[in-house]
């Protein structure tokens, strides 16, 4: 390409041009093969579950017991017991959760004491989940002495998921611009009145959603409860928290690997159930947070 | 409009006139920055003191400290005193109920997210209001005063975050109201709201003076004409005159940096 071609128009393609063009179009498409890749795992466990495990799903699989050394029968006990666990360790680490980040968020001045909180927070959330399984027995089920019961096991879900309840939180709380809060200081409200006021029922929605995101992650968590609170096989339903439980994470790490003669579609059918019900919950979160968005209010 | 005579006489030679607030000596240092310094002076009752000068004279700075909301910011020191009808401010051990007497109204209006009646009625709630009656007669009273109830009265229920600037800013009036201040205080109230809506509130605060002081705090020179009856002069960081709005605004001046910020050949 000669200089008059550009001066006549100087918006001809040089060389330099179309090798740019080519190395852009190359990389783009590196780059979204790579973040496609992200759909084939989810693709793959979703079809298998259900090609699998989905002629297992009846009603009976559901709310029957298992019966002949867990090789036939439903799942009951285990779905219950999952929902005691998770149930009692949000009773634990909801509360505590929520008020840890408020004081975090609305109160802490920064001082080695909330850094030492905060590091805490980011250690705690570190910790391998098998850890917070051998703490648990330590902690709850032997000093303690609540015995391996659904207490201990969702004390140590409850301790473990405590950092997801306090991030969640506190970045909803953070998001409430900090204008409002001076607006009702200068008004002469005190922390808390602003707190209860304006503040909490404005970050309802985020609190809310990383509740529920705790729910799906203490669903599926199968070593902090192996030792402190769930069971292999028990033909009884737990009666208080302080009986040891079924729970469905650990019920297919056992028909998978620990029990002979399962037939092919039990475990499927089982991983199936669990998986539905973390999806489920995740899909209720995220309705959640756009309706709540819907109605912004600011 | 009172003359400048007249202003006079109300600020200080009057004995009836009683000083509200008496500022001296007031020094604030962020670390090694000094906000402001020296600043001596006093506000009459029921009289609208207006504050003018360019961005960073240390006007807000100076707003902060009177209803102490400085006290969240650590690295702030204070020197000299602020007597609020002769209490020593900062000897004030319940800073709660004096922020309670002192409204505030921001540059950027901030309709609390929140119903606009329940924006007007937060206050009153705070202090044990519980009934809805009189819950009912504060909202239509302060949203009146403020110019604003002939606007939202159908629509009380609707959120006060959503208003327009110059109704949230209005809003934000009556919330100030609703704590029945003894000194209000405007913080370039007029930076978000529209020509019109500004000479409503003007008039609004012309009325309001009968009850209460007023600091009014403006980058807009004709505005402190209009309404104050004594201004402060700030610049960076000292007060540099005080006198009869009017005075200053004929020359009558100790300071030729006065008449040249008025004029607009600075700032």
């Amino acid at each position: 390409m000669s200089d008059t071609e550009l001066i006549a128009n100087p918006f001809l393609e040089t060389d330099l041009n179309v090798s740019a063009k080519r190395t852009e179009k190359l990389f783009k498409i590196l780059f979204m093969l790579m973040a496609g890749l992200l759909i084939l795992p989810v693709l793959i466990i979703l079809t298998t579950l259900v090609v699998k495990g989905g002629g297992m799903l009846s009603f009976d699989f559901l709310f029957t017991n298992p019966t002949n050394g867990m090789t036939e029968g439903g799942i009951f006990p285990a779905l219950l017991g999952t929902v005691w666990l998770v149930g009692v360790a949000l009773i634990i680490s909801v509360p505590v959760g929520v008020a840890a980040a408020i004081y975090l968020s609305e109160y802490a001045a920064d001082n080695w004491f909330t850094r030492s909180i905060n590091l805490a927070i980011i250690n705690l959330a570190g910790v391998p989940s098998i850890v917070h399984a051998l703490f648990g027995v330590g902690a709850f089920v032997i000093f303690f002495g609540f015995g391996t019961s659904i207490l201990a096991a969702s004390m140590t879900l409850a301790v473990m998921t405590l950092p997801v309840v306090i991030v969640a939180t506190r970045e909803s709380l953070q998001a409430v611009p900090p204008a409002f809060r001076e607006a009702c200081w200068n008004m002469g409200a005190t922390r808390w009145q602003t707190i209860r006021r304006v503040i909490l029922p404005n970050s309802v929605s985020g609190i809310l959603t990383g509740v529920i995101l705790e729910v799906s992650r203490t669903t599926g968590e199968t070593a902090p409860i192996m030792f402190t609170g769930a069971a292999f096989f028990i033909p009884v339903l737990p009666q208080s928290v302080f009986d040891q439980t079924m729970a469905m994470s650990l019920h297919l790490f056992v028909v998978s690997t620990q029990v002979p003669h399962v037939p092919e579609g039990l475990p499927y059918g089982v991983a199936l159930v669990l998986i539905a019900m973390v999806l489920l919950m995740n899909s209720a979160s995220i309705a959640l947070r756009m309706y709540l968005r819907g109605k912004k209010k600011w | 409009m009172v003359s400048a005579a007249e202003a006079m006489t109300m600020a200080s030679d009057n004995p009836d006139s009683k000083v509200k607030l008496q500022v001296r000596d007031v020094g604030i240092r962020y670390g090694s920055t000094t906000a402001i310094s020296d600043i001596n002076l006093e506000v009459m009752e029921n009289e609208i003191f207006g504050i003018i000068g360019p961005a960073n004279a240390g006007k807000t700075s100076f707003l902060k400290t009177i209803n102490r909301m400085n006290d969240f910011d650590t690295s702030m020191s204070i020197d000299g005193e602020i007597l609020f009808d002769g209490i020593n401010i900062r000897e004030v051990r319940n800073v709660y109920a004096l922020r309670n007497r002192i409204g505030v109204v921001f540059p950027l209006p901030v309709g609390l997210p929140l119903t606009i009646y329940e924006n007007v009625a937060f206050v009153p709630r705070l202090r044990g209001i519980r009934d809805r009656a009189e819950l009912d007669v504060i909202v239509e009273r302060c949203l009146t005063r403020a110019a604003l109830w002939d606007e939202v009265k159908d629509r009380l229920d609707s959120l006060g975050s959503l208003l327009s600037g110059g109704q949230q800013q209005r809003l934000t009036i009556a919330r100030a109201l609703s704590q029945d201040p003894e000194l209000l205080m405007l913080d370039e109230f007029s930076i978000a709201v529209d020509p019109v809506t500004t000479m409503r509130i003007e008039d609004v605060l012309k009325e309001l003076k009968q009850e209460m002081t007023i600091i009014l705090v403006t980058n807009l020179v004709q505005q402190a004409r209009r309404l104050a009856d004594r201004t402060a002069f700030f610049l960076d960081g000292q007060c540099v005159e005080i006198g009869a709005t009017e005075d200053l605004f004929t020359g009558q001046v100790q300071d030729s940096r006065t008449t040249d910020y008025i004029e607009g050949r600075f700032g």
